[in-house]
């Protein structure tokens, strides 16, 4: 076979040798076709798979790892989640490409047997004074709105970021979690030798041909057009797909069940025979399709949406076929569970594909070199002597309200339906989503997490600081940190510097989450997000889920009243390396990430949570983007039917004012509580060992910061909303 | 009584009305399945929000032609108690049982978000434990709830009561900065001239239970029980 066929499916040479040893012969189109999709990084985690066994998988609850995604197990419950990225498909058709992303993510949640609850979006894209990020920015908001809406699945939290790294090459994470019964779970596997293969939901087509392999696992280069790669997505033909499939799955027929996701039907062909050890055979004539003429390796590749692969009990494949009829849903036997470990494919009768199907799922494992970037010990050095400070501290911290990272996301998820199945109980706007579990008196909380400009200057600090501050968002919303579901964005990791940040980020994680004793459940790695204009910052985002024992004492982050005391739980130091202010005032990003300590971190989230679960806190926020300043703001404004200002005027540190109002340091927590509790919240404090501090009180239509008598900021409440509320709608205009 | 929550596919809101219905208005309720021919004994039918038919063509189109519609015309010309919330609502109006259009967002997003509205008129079965006036807190969640009548039926709808609610500011001001999506008047939510049946856009299903930010919504419910149970005593 020519060099170029299979170079062009995304095969390199060693890896057309390796396929040529197992089969002992040349291979034909269909099965060049399913090795390149089966062994592409996307789907085969060619690059990452020996590092990603460095993620713990303990913690405090019963821990679920299945084929496709992962949870906890709480009293009867299985929480389930994983987090995903779309992102190459989302850069060239942002619309379509965020849609199907959401798509994605849901099959891999209702596959288990758990109805979809909830969903989280991450985004990042390159600044907003670019038309076309602009462009992407609506159109992924537009598409994930456009799908998860009609699913009925609320998308409840997420971030949004712009850095210029993410120019040529977005990101879009979704994360969505799921419940079931715990004894109810469904696998991902094969079983009994002359059950049913089952093919269920839309009809097979030529969109996304090419989407794992071609599309997400290479980098962009100049003027390629790769639209044809990108998915299209009908949500409604989805909606319908998880009440059948539940419905389905709920009869007790179905003995293994997975979605066609990444590599459609090649994918879940051999990767359920591959889990359940055993062989299939299927027959392409009876697969459903929607256009005519397709050649054997398209349907086997192709990236059509919306399907499912079940493996029925033989003899009851009528029932389930009933039920997906009742929602006018395609269902075809397409093939029967055979004992010999060989994935055949048949087409008209004759074998076009007879693979093991564990050497077609076991992709070969890449040990790649890695290398500290060049550019990162001058990166790494900021002089703050040359850093003047700002004249107007209120002007700086305006600024810093209306740019984009920092201000409301209203315009953002005001387009998502995030009430829908009545389970959420802290909207959007807070740190965290909380969203009730019904039948019980507990509430989940949710959040995702990642600063890559930390990440940037150092891999392994800013993704522990990413796992410490998802655990600190949850904290402050009265959660329990659970477990933990990664997307790790990285640029070409056939650079060693980029697989350098990689492995020096999947370090921090790991590290980082065996400390707080909270595993990794599930996750997603992407790779080669880079462009010609550069790779992304390296993007390790945490998604993380906890756990609220009693409904009723769940924390939100906006004072409630006046006259209460605001206590800063741990330490201001001075450091001002890869901050927002020095982005925004200075157009830098230099320096050190902030610094991390763990167990001071530990201690001031264990006292945010005793106190909140005694009921002693009224409000409770982290200190994150804009420092300081930012977080008092938001704790001040972010409620619109109810902003209650706040004077501060004990704050005691020795240091530069900018570095006191909008330093980056980790581990704190902004508290006001009733004044007769202060007195237990500083026992706690005591007992953990964590530095507490009275800085001010609520109440005033006014954020004032006094600091030795002097007063640095003024500013009324109703003007910090205005610049807060309505930057991002402006800015995102075509 | 007994209320029933018909299903479409794409339906996504039948599962909250369910809810409500049994925990917090501790009633019997059932799902009815759109393809049903025959309808059960039902004292209310809830049409939930939702995507129904996914919203092709016109939110609403489709749904109206499904084969439980017919019985639910019939129903509904008998007199009995019929809520069509948000989708419902729309497929209400596609099938001619309420009066009127919805259109596109004037703003042509999805917008979902808490506001108030200010109730119209008060003595309607779905009104009846509401305060003359009195602003209720609720959410909406939509692409098209940009009501549209035209001039002439505007008129009748004033003339015969038939505007149960209005978008408004906290205060009760009825101006265009409370008024999400361009609907003509404010009009959020309105019943047919016989007084059985309301669509409205806001969920009150989303509002029933004071853990999810405002118990408001319930009113409607309570009402629609207290008239029920009115009737059933004149019977």
């Amino acid at each position: 076979m020519k060099p170029e066929i299979y170079r062009s499916l995304g095969l390199n040479d060693e890896e057309y040798q390796k396929i040529l040893e197992i089969l002992e012969r040349e291979p034909t189109l269909t099965e060049l076709a399913m090795f390149s999709v089966e062994w592409s990084e996307h789907c085969g985690y060619t690059h990452s798979r020996r590092w990603l066994k460095l993620l713990p998988r303990e913690g405090k609850y019963q821990i679920l790892i299945g084929e496709d995604s992962g949870g906890f197990i709480i009293d009867n419950l299985a929480i389930i989640f994983k987090i995903e990225s779309h992102n190459h498909p989302s850069q060239v058709e942002p619309r379509q490409g965020a849609a199907t992303g959401v798509g994605g993510i849901i099959r891999d949640i209702f596959t288990v047997g758990a109805r979809p609850i909830a969903s989280l979006d991450s985004l990042r894209f390159g600044p907003l004074s670019d038309p076309y990020n602009r462009y992407l920015l609506r159109g992924v908001v537009d598409g994930i709105q456009f799908y998860g809406n009609c699913l009925g699945v609320p998308t409840v939290g997420g971030e949004l970021y712009f850095e210029e790294g993410y120019s040529g090459n977005c990101l879009v994470n979704v994360m969505t979690i799921g419940i079931a019964d715990k004894n109810r779970l469904a696998r991902a596997r094969f079983s009994g030798v002359g059950n049913s293969i089952m093919y269920v939901g839309a009809s097979t087509g030529r969109d996304g041909i090419g989407g794992c392999s071609v599309l997400a696992s290479r980098e962009f280069k100049e003027n390629e057009e790769k639209r044809p790669a990108v998915q299209i997505g009908d949500p409604f033909t989805e909606k319908c797909l998880i009440e059948a499939t539940l419905e389905a799955l709920a009869t007790g027929n179905i003995v293994g069940i997975k979605d066609m996701g990444a590599a459609g039907l090649t994918c879940s062909v051999s990767e359920m025979a591959s889990a359940g050890e055993t062989g299939v055979e299927i027959e392409l004539g009876l697969v459903p399709r929607r256009e005519a003429d397709m050649e054997p390796w398209e349907v086997m590749v192709s990236e059509s949406q919306e399907r499912m692969l079940l493996c029925v009990k033989k003899g009851n494949e009528e029932e389930v076929e009933k039920i997906f009829a009742k929602w006018d849903l395609n269902s075809a036997a397409i093939g029967k569970v055979t004992g010999d470990g060989i994935v055949r494919v048949k087409d008209g009768g004759e074998t076009v594909a007879e693979i093991s199907a564990r050497a077609l799922t076991t992709s070969p494992v890449y040990d790649m070199p890695y290398e500290q970037p060049s550019y990162l010990d001058e990166l790494n050095k900021l002089d703050m002597s040359a850093i003047p400070q700002p004249k107007d501290y209120g002007e700086v911290l305006l600024r810093l309200l209306s740019s984009p990272a920092i201000c409301s996301k209203e315009w953002v998820y005001e387009q998502y339906d995030h009430m829908v199945q009545t389970n959420t109980i802290v909207l959007p706007g807070s740190d965290a989503a909380i969203l009730r579990v019904k039948g019980t008196n507990k509430a989940i909380a949710a959040t995702t997490d990642c600063n890559s400009r930390y990440c940037y200057l150092d891999p392994y600090r800013g993704s522990q600081i990413a796992v410490a501050e998802a655990a600190r968002n949850l904290v402050c919303s009265g959660a329990e940190p659970a477990a933990v579901t990664d997307c790790l964005n990285f640029g070409n990791p056939e650079k060693p510097d980029r697989f350098w940040q990689f492995k020096n980020c999947l370090q921090g994680i790991a590290d980082a989450c065996r400390f707080f004793n909270i595993p990794v459940v599930s996750g997603n790695v992407s790779f080669y997000n880079e462009s010609p204009q550069g790779a992304i910052y390296p993007t390790p985002v945490i998604g993380m889920v906890g756990i609220i024992e009693d409904v009723t004492k769940v924390c939100t982050q906006y004072f409630k009243r006046g006259r209460e005391i605001i206590v800063l739980l741990g330490m201001c130091k001075e450091e001002l390396g890869g901050n927002e202010y020095l982005k925004q005032m200075h157009n830098l990003v230099k320096g050190n990430a902030p610094d991390l300590d763990l167990h001071l971190e530990r201690g001031v989230q264990r006292t945010a949570w005793e106190a909140i679960k005694r009921g002693l806190v009224s409000s409770a926020h982290d200190c994150s983007e804009g420092g300081l300043a930012v977080a008092l703001a938001e704790c001040s404004i972010s409620n619109k039917e109810n902003m209650v200002g706040a004077t501060i005027d004990s704050l005691i540190f020795n240091m530069r004012k900018d570095g006191l109002l909008f330093g980056e340091s980790q581990s704190r927590i902004i508290i006001s509580c009733k004044e007769e509790f202060l007195i237990h919240i500083r026992d706690i404090a005591e007992r953990n060992r964590v530095p507490f501090q009275v800085i001010g009180r609520t109440g005033g239509g006014e954020l004032k910061i006094i600091e030795r008598g002097k007063e640095i900021i003024n500013l009324p409440l109703e003007q910090m909303w205005e610049k807060w509320a309505n930057s991002l709608c402006s800015l995102a205009m075509p | 009584m007994r209320f029933g929550v018909v299903v479409f596919p794409g339906s996504n809101c039948d599962q909250d009305c369910y809810y409500v219905i049994k925990e917090v208005l501790n009633q019997e309720v059932q799902y009815i399945w759109h393809k049903d021919t025959k309808l059960g004994e039902f004292d209310c039918i809830v049409l939930p929000g939702g995507f129904s038919y996914g919203d092709y063509l016109r939110a609403g189109a489709i749904a109206r032609f499904s084969p439980i519609m017919n019985q639910i015309c019939e129903y509904a010309g008998k007199g009995k108690a019929v809520i069509g919330i948000c989708n419902g609502f729309q497929i209400l109006l596609e099938a001619g049982l309420l009066p009127g259009a919805m259109v596109r967002n004037k703003n042509l997003h999805f917008i979902c978000k808490y506001l108030y509205i200010r109730t119209e008129n008060n003595e309607t079965p779905f009104t009846n434990l509401c305060r003359k006036k009195q602003i209720l807190r609720m959410p909406i969640a939509h692409n098209e709830g940009n009501y549209y009548i035209d001039k002439s039926g505007l008129e009748q709808l004033e003339k015969n009561r038939q505007i149960l609610f209005r978008y408004a500011s906290r205060e009760g001001k009825i101006d265009e900065i409370s008024n999400p999506n361009g609907a003509v008047d404010n009009i959020a939510g309105i019943m047919n001239k016989e007084g059985n049946i309301l669509g409205m856009m806001p969920h009150p299903e989303r509002s029933s239970e004071e853990v999810l930010g405002s118990k408001d919504g319930l009113l409607v419910f309570k009402s629609v029980v207290k008239w029920l149970e009115g009737n059933r005593i004149k019977d």
